[in-house]
């Protein structure tokens, strides 16, 4: 860096005191070229020098606007000299007019330029000083979220609604009739007995804590003409003790379809959407005779799995974990309404037929997101629903 | 219902080479579901041995392990060391000179369970005494296996020490155990199993030979006499409609049953007892038919088959005395004595013994409600009632009669009666005319008549072409005497699609033509649990299984109709056993739970059914199923089903906002529940009203929150817990909550809502400070103010409470910031002092507030 650099060695502007001394020019009384020194041209170069050095020179917007009156200002040589130009005979006024008037511009773009490559610089420091550390914590409410169960239920209604379905919903405390007897499981039925009801006080109160969702099946067929067509989520109730396949209160989620010329096929595609909506678009089905009281013909569905895509994996060392190694997951079971069932309802099955499928929502969920066992999905523990947000 | 490979070959063609696997995947794509495989993965050597010393040695942990010496002929030691194998056993039922199973080094038990000479409790143990277990014999580890127990002294004599154990015990060969379905009793058997086995294989003509296929003698008048007696059938069905009675005398009772048969059973998961009881169980699981073995010298009489009588008991075999009801079906000697409860359990007294040389075989047909209500009201579930239960062949009888006595005349020793009794009021199946185009109709695959007949046949049913009804696509189907679940049309069709493959129905998506989406109220229902969420609320989802004590503890009146909880007669846990009535009742659980598990910040949700019976349960009716019930029933049934409201609930302790680097945090207070609900009613753009309500349990007094629907309608409460309630559900100090009624939120917002206009001039703000007395509800204030204030106010803001030195005692100050707008000009400074006076006027006039 040069010595001369710095600031106190450029040339400096006219003091004060020198322009006070300078005295106020009037038109043209006694020119005498000596005198309007202000107006010599090299002087007027000096000034101009002087100024760009000194804006140059200026390393804040503070310096800038203080060096700025002493070459821009009313009492700067450059205003002196325009004032001086008055005094000129006119034939010398265009021409010290011209050469002061260009001085000036050069000064008043060197300031303007300076001022704004100061600004610039002014603004970046501002940004760099307001600097934080954005990865401090910065949530200091806890988001809320959904329970993930109420999500895939969610999910499975929204898709079936998407395909015109509708939501039916009845009462967990249900009446005995409308539980087990109207879905041809009289009070002798071998398959009555294999449910393990919560019975209520008194127990002959024709009332139970409904052991699966098919109730609102009866009272949708018994309260609506066909066609009909609904899926019904819920919360169910069985004696069963919790461990991590089993839990006394869970949720079933079924479908229902009653119309004119319902066949198997429809029952398949239904089941097929399902799964896919669950799956993935990839899932394949494959179906087998089966037995419940609800259903004639019945049906039990299994799906590829989709961790291991149906490798049988099972005895070797890479058995799949999620379908045990036979590369098919169970869904549920399935079927054709049984007439009796629709006859009990006032349906006449001459003219309708339909169709009914369910599953666990608690199982799709473990298949679906790998939840490990029943326990996290009834305990509330905060961190289990947390994992899933507002929508899973 | 298990059936050994060997067994179904000998009913039907097994394909060369054909493993469990593959039979049970047979039987799969016919329906029946497969529930495990046994026997064959397990790999020698294992062998007989004879124990021939040990020596007992305490050990350290309190157990005595026997360190024994077994001969176990020219294998293991012997070969390697010339000495006998030296086995440390934990075992103590097994004497010295007992035959016993060994499984030497080398081996792989099921489970790929590899043996080698180990090192354990201070010997090297080469190898292993085995129990059932272990090997995949059955279920029982309760000590090891002595042959002599299992087999028989007669068998166990002819065993020598080295002898394959494998192939004694058929262990080599594998046993498929299917589940069978209700409506499928027939498949109780290898008779059934075997015939879906063939099924699944195509039916292949002669392909199939049933066992139950037999000669049977004509029934006389010299057989045991039996009377069918029962005067009180259920639902118009006799109790026992068939009855035969075979008698053998002259039964060697030292003999045992055969080493074959004792396989069997075992293989099949039952233990051989005796050959009468053998004999009998082997022919249930080859035919499905329970038989039961009488020792006829403890019979005086005739066989009567007659109901109960209230008081009469029974000691049944498992030697547990039943008090018998008039429902149940009891065998009787002579109408007197009960000897059995009918196709359940025989009784002790008359059970055959180690000195029974002359053995009545009965082979009854019994109805499945009889004995299932019997099955169930005993608790007694047999390999005969699972049977009985879910239908049992009416035309077996007799066949599987014979059989018996062939098998007790062979192995006994003994001589057939030639009386031969045979009562039978069995009638038989009407035809049902099928259309035979319905199958196709009902699965969706185009069935041409031929395949649909010749399904039909396959399965057993006789077909008439020809008869009445007949025509083009009617035919008459009787179904075979095993299948009573075969009735009409859709029976039909779902065996037409089973035996022609499942897999062969094609997938259709239906397309229901209408459908109007989610309703107002489910729509509603996810604002709600979102909205929640939103406001910071982890859902959960608790059991509504509460204590009786619950309601004391929530301090809740005596009136209070909250305390009207359904009872569950059987509940999980005595402790409790009540419904919840509140969602809160079961969300403090869940908190209580978090707390535990080291949460301290807990703000959680729940929205729910509570159970509302408003008083005793009503007396829901079981109508009939055969047609619709009619309206008024209906009602009376829906009636019956107690109120269930949909309600929300939320609780919250700890923090609301966590402290952090931005300072301390704040705890959750009153407010924050009233927050919750106004945030849930400002979701669905429900306008509601808070008040002060000072006695509402389980809230304090000072702290609680009522919030009602513009109406007045109460939607829920919300504040702190009363320090009581906490202190009683040990629950944190200062814990709040919420809880109120979804379903009237719901109906509160299903009107459309009406905008108003608003004004797009300036608006004029003015601040106002309003002197009341401490206990007027700053909400009155509001409410005064905004009426005082006039159509021009547009909002209203309570910035600053202030209570203290600067205002007079009792008093506290309470400022206000109004804003007014006109629709139709910029409103003048007197203007809005005008409508500022006029809202602290209404305030004074209400509340006795003074402007400072
Ligand atoms: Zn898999």
């Amino acid at each position: 860096m040069s010595r001369n650099a710095g600031a106190s060695e450029a040339p400096q502007p006219p003091t004060d005191e020198s322009s006070e001394r300078t005295p106020m020019s009037g038109p043209n009384t006694n020119y005498d070229p000596v005198e309007v020194a202000a107006l010599d041209p090299a002087q007027i170069d000096a000034a101009v020098e002087q100024a760009l050095a000194a804006a140059a020179a200026a390393g804040s917007l503070e310096e800038l606007k203080a060096v700025r009156t002493a070459h821009q200002g009313e009492k700067s040589a450059l205003a002196l000299a325009n004032r001086e130009i008055a005094a000129l005979p006119p034939s010398a006024k265009a021409e010290a007019g011209k050469r002061v008037g260009q001085a000036r511009g050069r000064v008043a773009q060197a300031f303007a330029a300076r001022q704004g490559e100061l600004e610039v610089e002014r603004d970046e420091r501002i940004l760099v000083e307001e600097r934080v550390d954005v990865t401090v914590p910065a949530l200091r409410r806890r988001p809320g979220a959904r329970h993930p169960i109420e999500l895939t239920a969610q999910r499975l209604v929204d898709a079936f609604v998407g395909m015109g379905w509708e939501v039916a919903e009845g009462p967990e405390l249900e009446s005995e009739w409308l539980n087990f007897d109207a879905l041809n499981l009289g009070p002798d039925h071998p398959a009555r007995q294999m449910q393990d009801t919560f019975f209520l006080d008194p127990v002959d109160s024709g009332l139970v804590l409904r052991t699966q969702t098919s109730p609102v099946q009866i009272r949708t067929m018994l309260d609506q003409e066909p066609p009909i067509y609904v899926v019904a989520p819920g919360k169910v109730f069985r004696t069963d003790d919790l461990d991590a396949t089993h839990t006394p209160v869970f949720h079933q989620i079924e479908c229902l379809a009653i119309d004119k010329g319902l066949t198997m096929a429809h029952l398949r595609g239904a089941l097929d959407a399902f799964v896919r909506i669950m799956f993935g678009e990839e899932t394949r089905t494959r179906v087998r005779a089966n037995y419940f009281p609800f259903t004639e013909p019945s049906m039990e569905t299994d799906f590829l799995c989709f961790a291991c895509h149906g490798a049988e994996t099972w005895g070797t060392a890479e058995q799949c974990r999620t379908c045990g190694g036979s590369g098919w997951i169970e869904l549920g079971g399935s079927g054709m309404v049984n007439r009796k069932v629709l006859r009990t309802c006032g349906i006449d099955p001459d003219i309708y037929s339909g169709f009914a499928f369910g599953l666990g929502i608690e199982r799709a969920l473990m298949l679906r997101h790998g939840v490990q066992g029943m326990h996290d999905m009834v305990e509330g523990d905060l961190r289990f629903s947390q994992q899933f947000g507002m929508g899973a | 219902m298990r059936m050994p490979l060997s067994w179904l070959a000998e009913v039907t063609d097994l394909p060369p080479g054909a493993r469990g696997a593959d039979v049970a995947a047979g039987l799969v794509s016919v329906g029946l579901e497969e529930e495990d495989l046994h026997g064959g993965d397990l790999t020698g050597p294992l062998v007989v041995g004879r124990v021939l010393d040990f020596t007992l040695e305490p050990q350290k942990n309190g157990k005595t392990i026997r360190w024994c010496t077994v001969d176990v002929g020219q294998n293991g030691q012997m070969l390697t060391e010339g000495k006998h194998q030296e086995i440390v056993c934990g075992a103590h039922n097994f004497e010295v000179g007992d035959l016993v199973v060994v499984v030497l080094p080398g081996a792989v038990l099921p489970g790929n369970f590899a043996i080698a000479a180990r090192k354990t409790y201070g010997h090297v143990s080469n190898g292993m005494i085995c129990a059932e277990d272990e090997i995949g014999l059955g279920h029982d580890h309760e000590g090891i296996i002595v042959l002599e127990r299992l087999l028989g002294a007669e068998k166990a004599a002819m065993l020598q020490a080295g002898d394959d154990a494998i192939a004694l015990l058929g262990l080599a060969e594998e046993t498929v155990e299917t589940n069978v379905t209700p409506d499928r009793g027939y498949c109780f058997s290898v008779r059934g199993l075997a015939r879906e086995y063939w099924h699944s294989q195509g039916s292949p003509a002669g392909g199939y030979r049933d066992p139950a296929d037999v000669a049977t003698p004509q029934a006389n008048d010299s057989g045991h006499p039996i009377r069918l007696d029962d005067d009180a059938p259920l639902d118009g069905n006799v109790g026992c409609d068939r009855f035969v009675a075979r008698v053998v005398r002259g039964i060697d009772p030292t003999r045992p049953s055969p080493s074959w048969m004792q396989k069997r059973l075992t293989q099949m998961g039952m233990r051989p007892i005796s050959l009468a009881v053998d004999v009998t169980n082997y022919v249930m699981l080859a035919v499905g038919q329970p038989l039961h073995a009488y020792d006829l010298a403890k019979l005086d009489g005739p066989i009567v088959v007659r109901r109960a009588r209230s008081g009469e008991a029974l000691t049944t075999l498992d030697d547990v005395e039943r008090t018998l009801s008039p429902e149940d079906l009891l065998i009787t000697d002579s109408g007197e004595r009960p000897l059995a409860i009918a196709g359940v359990m025989g009784g002790a007294s008359s059970e055959v013994d180690d000195s029974t040389t002359d053995v009545l075989v009965e082979a009854a047909h019994f109805d499945p409600t009889t004995v299932a209500r019997s099955s169930r009201r005993h608790r007694l579930v047999t390999e005969a009632s699972k049977r009985f239960e879910r239908g049992v062949d009416p035309r077996v009888t007799a066949a599987a009669a014979q059989l018996a006595v062939d098998l007790l005349v062979e192995h006994g020793g003994g001589t057939a009666d030639p009386g031969v009794t045979d009562v039978d009021h069995t009638t038989e199946r009407t035809a049902y005319l099928l259309d035979v185009t319905e199958p196709s109709r009902i699965v969706g695959v185009d069935y041409p008549r031929e395949r649909v007949l010749a399904i039909l046949r396959d399965l057993g049913c006789t077909v008439d072409e020809a008869g009445e009804g007949t025509d083009d696509t009617h035919v008459l189907v009787t179904p075979p005497s095993w299948r009573p679940d075969l009735v009409d049309a859709p029976d039909y069709a779902e065996e037409v699609a089973r035996i022609d493959g499942y897999n062969n129905i094609p997938s259709i998506t239906p397309t229901p033509s209408e459908g109007r989406g989610l309703t107002h109220g489910q729509k509603a229902r996810r604002i709600v649990a979102d909205a929640l969420a939103g406001a910071g609320y982890t859902e959960v989802l608790s059991y509504p299984f509460v204590a009786a004590e619950l309601a004391d503890q929530l301090g809740l009146a005596p009136d209070d109709d909250r305390r009207e909880a359904v009872r569950v007669a059987n509940p999980l846990s005595e402790e409790r056993p009540l419904l919840r009535t509140m969602v809160l009742s079961s969300l403090v659980d869940v908190l209580r739970r978090n707390l535990a598990r080291g949460h301290k910040d807990v703000a959680i949700s729940e929205i729910g059914l509570v159970f509302r019976p408003g008083g005793p349960l009503a007396k829901a009716p079981i109508p009939s199923v055969d047609s619709r019930p009619d309206d008024a029933t209906l009602e009376q049934l829906y009636a019956a089903v107690p109120d269930q409201p949909r309600r929300a609930a939320a609780i919250a302790s700890g923090q609301i906002e966590q402290a952090g680097w931005w300072g301390p945090g704040r705890a959750a207070d009153w407010s924050d529940m009233v927050a919750a609900v106004q945030s849930v009613a400002g979701a669905l753009a429900v306008p509601v009203v808070v008040t002060n309500d000072p006695g509402h349990a389980p809230w304090h007094p000072g702290r609680c929150a009522r919030i009602s629907l513009a109406d007045g309608t109460l939607v829920g409460h919300a504040g702190e817990l009363h320090p009581k309630v906490l202190a009683a559900l040990d629950l944190p100090p200062r814990t709040v909550a919420t809880e109120f009624d979804v379903d009237v939120l719901t109906a509160a917002s299903e009107e459309p809502v009406q905008a108003s206009e608003f004004s797009s001039f300036p608006p004029a703000l003015t601040d106002v400070a309003l002197l009341v007395r401490s206990e007027v509800a700053a909400g009155d204030v509001e409410t005064a103010l905004r009426r005082g204030a006039g159509e021009s106010l547009e909002s209203i803001a309570l910035f600053d409470v202030y209570e203290g030195e600067r205002v007079e005692a009792g008093h506290r100050s309470l400022a206000y910031r109004l804003t007014f707008r006109a629709l139709d000009r910029t409103l003048t400074t007197d203007e809005v002092n005008a409508f500022r006076d006029a809202a602290v006027a209404a305030a004074a006039e209400a509340t006795g507030a003074v402007q400072r």
